[in-house]
C-alpha cells in the first residue's frame, strides 16, 4: 500500500474509534416484506466469537449481498440462517433470529425442516457422484415423492429455472460429475430449488467459476428473484454492484489485547447508497478498494 | 513416493572425499541387498506354487478331472474334493454374510455418529476381536459354544423342518454343534476387525462438501448417508468385502475345530462339513502317498482361490481410492 | 433468548417444526442399528475373553508354566505347559530375527529405491497379496521345501512364521517410511551422504518408532499362529532349547492338540495355555501401541 492510502486507512481506523462501533440502520431500510428479523445475534465456535453485533432484516424477492474482507463473518452468519452452523461441534447462536414470525434457533424447531424452506449453494460446486436426474431428484424424494412422472415434471422445471434443461435434457442419466464447473453449479442450484425452497443462500457461489459462467450465474440470480428471496456472501465487490438490492458491509475487529479477530457487521443499506454514499469510513476504505 | 535423486547425483563430482568419484561400493552393495529383498516376496510365491503342485502332481495325473468329483473316500482310492470346495464356499460366505453388515455399521457409526473422543475406545474394542489367535476362537468354539449351539440348533431345525427355504437351509436330521454354520459364525468374528478398519478409511474420505450439500437440502442424517456417503464409499467398500472373504476362506485352525469334519454337499447349514484348509489340516498327519498329494492339492487350489480373491480385492480398493482422489 | 414483539411481517408464523414422523424414525432406527452392531462384537469378544480367563486361571500355576506336558488322560492339576511356552518363545523369536530385517529392507526397496518403477509397484502389490495367503500353505510350502528334507525342527516352523511376516512387516514399514518428509533427505544427501548413508543414519531412525511397532504387531501374529507350525515341527512333551535341530511344540499347537481331547485335564491344559498365548498376544500389542504413542515421531 501506498502512503496516502495508509494513511487513509489510519484516519478511518482513528474515526471509527470515535464513532459508535455500530451502525444501525435508522429505521426499517425498505419497506417490502421482512423475511428474516436479525437482533443482536453473535455466533461462538466454542470460546472464540466468530461474529458478532449483527442486526439486519432482509426482505422478500431481494437479492441482499454480504460483503467484507475474509474472516469478518459473512459466511457464518449466512450460514446461521439455515442452521449449518450446527454441524460444527461447539457452534452456538446468540441474539434473535426470526424467520417469518418463527424463532429459528427455538425449541421444537427442526434444522431439517428449516433447511427444506431455507437452501443453500456453495462456493465449490458439489453435485452428488449419481446421474443429473438423481442430483435433483433427491431433495424431492427424500421429502417422499415417488411418483416418477411427478419427480420428472420437478426434474425439468428445476433444470429449467436453472437455465441447464437444454444442454442436459437429453444425458439426464449422465453423471453429475461430468459436467463442467458452471453447468455443475446450475446443477447445484436446480437441485436447491427442486425442494421448492423459500429462500436460497450462496456463499461466494461464482468464485471457483471463470468469468463467462459467473456472468449465466448473476443472470440467472435476477431470474429467480421474482420467486425466491436470494442472500449471498461475495467478495467480488463489481459482483454485489450488479446483482445485488441490499447490501451488509462486515468488518474484522482486532482485540490487541486478546489477540482474537471478531466480525462485526458495520453498515446495511441499499447496494447504492452503501457503494455510492457509504456512512462509516470503513465501508468507504473497503468499497473504494483501500482496504481488504 | 519417495524422492527421485539417485545417489549418483548426490555425490557431486568434486566430493569432500577426493577418493569418491565413483558411487561408493558399500552403497551399491546396499542398494542390491535390498533389491534382493524385495524380490524375496516374488522368490517365495513362485516356489509355493512350484513346489506345492509338484507334491500334488502324482493327483493330478491320478484323478485328472476327477479331482472336482464329489467322492472324497481315501479307503477306496478316491480322492474329488468337490465337498472341500463346497464348504470353503458355504463357511466364508456365511461369515461374510454376517460380518458385512456390522461392519459396515460400527464404520458409519464411527464416522458419521460418534463424537471424535468415543472414536478411539471404540476401535480398541474392535481391534481386540483381532488380538483372540485363531486356535483360541477354536478352542472356545468347540469346548464351549458347539455344545451350548447343540441344542440352539436342534431347536431351530425341528422349528423350521418343512418350511421352505427355512427348512432348507437350517432343517435336516444331521444336527450339530459343530457344523458349516458355526464355522461360519467364528468366521464372521474373526474377520470383523480387518473388514471394519478398511471400510471406515474409505468412508472417512467422503468430501465434507458433499455431506453439507445433503445437509443443506434438509436430509435427515440417515438419508445423507444413503445419498452421499453410500456412492461415494461403496467402490471401497466391496473390496474391503472381497478382503474378507479372502481371508474367511483361508482361515484354518478355528475351522478345523468347529467345522464337524464330515466332507458333505448339503445344504443344510446345521450340518457337520469340512473345507480345504480344515481337510489339510486335520487329515496331513495320517496322509501319504496319494492322499498326501490330494491334500497338496487341496492347498494349491486354495492358494489360487486366494490369490484370484485378494488380487480382485486390492484392484478394486485401488481403484475407487484413485477416483476419491480424482473427484 | 427472550421473545420479543414480532417485527411487522404477515400474521402467519413459519411452521417450523419436525419434519414427518416416519422420517425421523427411520433415522433413529438407523442409528440403533449401527449402535447394535457394536454391541454384537462385543458378545463374542466378551465371552471368549471371560471363558479364557476364568476356565485358564484356574490352571495356571508357576509350576504349571515350568512343568513339562503330561500324558492327556491325566488331570490339570499334574504338568503344565513350559515346553509349549519355550517354544513358542524361540521360534517366534528366530521367526522375527529373519523376517523384521528383511521386511524393513524390502520396505526400504520399495520406498527409497523403487522410485515409481513397474518393480516396486509389483513387489508392493503382490505383498498385499501375500498377506492374504492362508497360514496354512505357507507350512505346506516349508514342509515341501525343508522339513522333507531335514525333518522337523524349530528352524523350519521359523521360517514358516518368517514367511507369514514378511509382508505384514514391508507393509507397515512401507508406510512408515513413506512418513518421513523428504526435507529429510535432502538435508542428509546436501551434506554429501550416499544414498545408503542417509537411508540408515536419517530415514530409518525417523521411522523406526512406526516400524519397530509394526513389527510388534506381526510378532503379536505369529504367535498366535498354528497352522504353519502343524507340518514343520512335529509335537514334544519335554523342553527343547535347540531351535535348530529335533521336534519342538508351541502354545497354539498344544492349544490345537487338547482341544479335541476327550480328557478334562488335557482341556484345562488347553485352557491355561489359551490364557497364557492371549496374554502374550495382548503385551505385545500393547507395546505397539505404547510405542506408537510414545516413539513414531510421524504417524498418519
Amino acid at each position: 500500500m501506498e502512503q496516502s492510502e495508509q494513511d487513509v486507512v489510519a484516519k478511518a481506523e482513528q474515526n471509527a474509534a470515535k464513532e459508535p462501533l455500530i451502525r444501525q440502520p435508522a429505521a426499517p431500510v425498505g419497506t417490502g416484506n421482512v423475511i428474516f428479523d436479525v437482533r443482536d445475534m453473535a455466533v461462538w465456535y466454542g470460546s472464540f466469537k466468530a461474529v458478532t453485533d449483527v442486526t439486519l432484516p432482509i426482505y422478500e424477492n431481494e437479492i441482499t449481498a454480504f460483503i467484507g474482507s475474509s474472516g469478518s463473518g459473512k459466511s457464518t452468519v449466512l450460514r446461521a440462517f439455515n442452521r449449518m452452523n450446527d454441524l460444527v461441534p461447539g457452534a452456538r447462536v446468540d441474539g434473535e433470529m426470526y424467520y417469518r414470525g418463527a424463532n429459528l434457533y427455538g425449541s421444537g424447531v427442526s434444522p431439517i425442516a428449516v433447511r427444506r424452506r431455507i437452501g443453500m449453494v456453495f462456493q465449490k460446486p458439489n453435485p452428488f457422484p449419481k446421474s443429473i436426474y438423481d442430483n435433483v431428484a433427491y431433495g424431492p424424494r427424500i421429502n417422499g415423492e415417488r411418483n416418477k412422472k411427478k419427480l420428472d415434471e420437478i426434474v425439468e422445471q428445476s433444470l429449467r429455472a436453472a437455465a441447464l434443461w437444454d444442454e442436459v435434457k437429453n444425458r439426464l442419466k449422465m453423471s453429475g460429475l461430468s459436467l463442467s464447473g458452471g453447468q455443475a453449479q446450475r446443477l447445484c442450484i436446480a437441485r436447491t430449488i427442486a425442494v421448492e425452497p423459500d429462500v436460497v443462500l450462496m456463499d461466494e457461489p461464482a468464485s471457483a467459476l471463470d468469468p463467462i459462467s459467473t456472468g449465466a450465474i448473476e443472470d440467472l440470480m435476477k431470474d429467480l428473484k421474482s420467486k425466491y428471496t436470494i442472500v449471498i456472501v461475495t467478495h467480488n465487490m463489481q459482483q454485489a454492484t450488479r446483482v445485488s438490492d441490499r447490501t451488509a458491509f462486515f468488518y474484522v475487529l482486532t482485540d490487541a489485547k486478546s489477540d482474537t479477530r471478531t466480525g462485526v457487521l458495520v453498515e446495511y443499506g441499499s447496494t447504492k447508497q452503501i457503494f455510492e454514499d457509504p456512512r462509516d469510513s470503513r465501508t468507504q476504505a473497503y468499497v473504494t478498494g483501500r482496504m481488504g | 513416493m519417495s524422492t527421485v535423486v539417485k545417489a549418483d547425483s548426490a555425490v557431486p563430482a568434486e566430493s569432500a572425499h577426493p577418493l569418491a568419484r565413483r558411487r561408493p561400493l558399500g552403497d551399491r552393495a546396499f542398494a542390491l541387498l535390498a533389491l534382493a529383498a524385495g524380490l524375496l516376496v516374488l522368490v517365495i510365491l513362485i516356489l509355493i506354487v512350484i513346489s506345492t503342485s509338484q507334491q500334488a502332481s502324482s493327483w493330478f495325473s491320478t484323478e485328472g478331472w476327477g479331482i472336482f468329483a464329489y467322492n472324497w473316500n481315501p479307503g477306496a482310492n478316491q480322492f474329488g474334493v468337490l465337498a472341500f470346495i463346497y464348504g470353503t464356499a458355504v463357511t466364508a460366505v456365511i461369515a461374510v454374510v454376517i460380518a458385512v453388515p456390522v461392519s459396515i455399521g460400527i464404520a458409519l457409526l464411527l464416522t458419521e455418529v460418534v463424537p471424535r473422543r468415543w472414536a478411539r475406545p471404540i476401535v480398541y474394542v474392535v481391534d481386540l476381536l483381532a488380538v483372540v489367535p485363531s486356535v483360541v476362537w477354536g478352542l472356545w468354539g468347540i469346548l464351549v459354544f458347539a455344545p451350548w449351539a447343540n441344542h440352539i440348533y436342534g431347536s431351530i431345525a425341528s422349528g423350521v423342518n418343512g418350511i421352505w427355504v427355512l427348512g432348507f437351509l437350517f432343517g435336516g436330521n444331521n444336527i450339530s454343534g459343530a457344523s458349516f454354520f458355526t464355522a461360519g459364525l467364528i468366521l464372521a468374528f474373526m474377520i470383523t476387525p480387518i473388514v471394519t478398519s478398511l471400510s471406515r478409511e474409505v468412508v472417512a474420505t467422503t468430501p465434507s462438501i458433499d455431506k453439507q450439500g445433503a445437509y443443506a437440502l434438509g436430509a435427515t442424517r440417515w438419508e445423507m448417508i444413503r445419498g452421499v456417503v453410500w456412492p461415494h464409499s461403496q467402490g471401497g467398500v466391496v473390496g474391503a468385502v472381497l478382503l474378507g472373504l479372502g481371508r474367511a476362506m483361508g482361515e484354518t485352525i478355528a475351522v478345523a475345530l468347529v467345522i464337524g469334519s464330515n466332507p458333505v454337499i448339503t445344504s443344510h447349514l446345521f450340518s457337520p462339513g469340512y473345507n480345504m484348509p480344515a481337510g489339510i489340516a486335520n487329515l496331513f498327519g495320517e496322509s501319504s502317498g496319494v492322499f498326501r498329494a490330494a491334500l497338496m492339492g487341496m492347498g494349491v487350489l486354495l492358494f489360487a482361490f486366494t490369490i484370484i480373491i485378494n488380487v480382485i480385492a486390492r484392484g478394486v480398493v485401488a481403484r475407487s481410492a484413485r477416483r476419491a482422489r480424482g473427484a | 433468548m427472550a421473545v420479543t414483539s414480532q417485527p411487522q411481517a404477515e400474521p402467519q408464523k413459519a411452521d417450523l417444526r419436525e419434519p414427518p414422523s416416519w422420517r425421523r424414525t427411520k433415522n433413529q432406527i438407523m442409528t440403533v442399528l449401527m449402535v447394535v452392531a457394536f454391541a454384537l462384537t462385543m458378545i463374542p469378544l466378551g465371552f471368549v475373553l471371560v471363558t479364557v480367563i476364568a476356565k485358564g486361571a484356574s490352571v495356571i500355576s508357576w509350576s504349571f508354566l515350568t512343568s513339562s506336558i503330561p500324558p492327556n488322560v491325566l488331570p490339570a492339576n499334574v504338568g503344565g505347559m513350559g515346553p509349549a511356552i519355550a517354544g513358542t518363545l524361540v521360534i517366534t523369536a528366530l521367526a522375527t530375527v529373519i523376517a523384521v530385517p528383511l521386511g524393513i529392507l524390502g520396505a526400504i526397496y520399495i520406498n527409497e529405491y523403487g522410485g515409481k518403477g513397474i518393480l516396486a509397484r509389483v513387489i508392493g502389490f503382490m505383498s498385499d497379496v501375500m498377506t492374504g495367503v492362508p497360514s496354512i500353505i505357507m507350512g505346506l510350502f516349508i514342509f515341501t521345501l525343508w522339513t522333507l528334507h531335514f525333518q522337523y525342527s524349530g528352524l523350519g516352523g521359523a521360517f514358516a512364521l518368517a514367511c507369514l511376516m514378511l509382508p505384514i512387516v514391508i507393509r507397515s514399514s512401507e508406510e512408515m517410511l513413506k512418513l518421513v518428509p523428504d526435507s529429510l533427505r535432502q538435508g542428509a544427501y546436501a551434506l554429501g551422504a550416499t544414498k545408503a548413508r542417509v537411508t540408515m543414519t536419517v530415514v530409518l531412525p525417523a521411522a523406526l518408532g512406526g516400524i519397530v511397532s509394526g513389527a510388534l504387531l506381526a510378532v503379536a501374529r505369529a504367535a498366535g499362529e498354528t497352522a504353519p507350525l502343524l507340518f514343520t515341527i512335529g509335537i514334544v512333551t519335554s523342553v527343547n532349547w535347540n531351535v535348530f535341530s529335533g521336534a519342538n511344540t508351541s502354545l497354539p499347537s498344544q492349544i490345537f492338540l487338547n482341544a479335541s481331547q476327550p480328557y478334562t485335564g488335557a482341556q484345562a491344559r488347553g485352557w491355561g495355555a489359551a490364557l497364557t498365548l492371549i496374554v502374550i498376544a495382548f503385551i505385545f500389542m500393547i507395546s505397539a501401541r505404547l510405542v506408537t504413542a510414545r516413539y513414531a515421531r510421524y504417524s498418519s
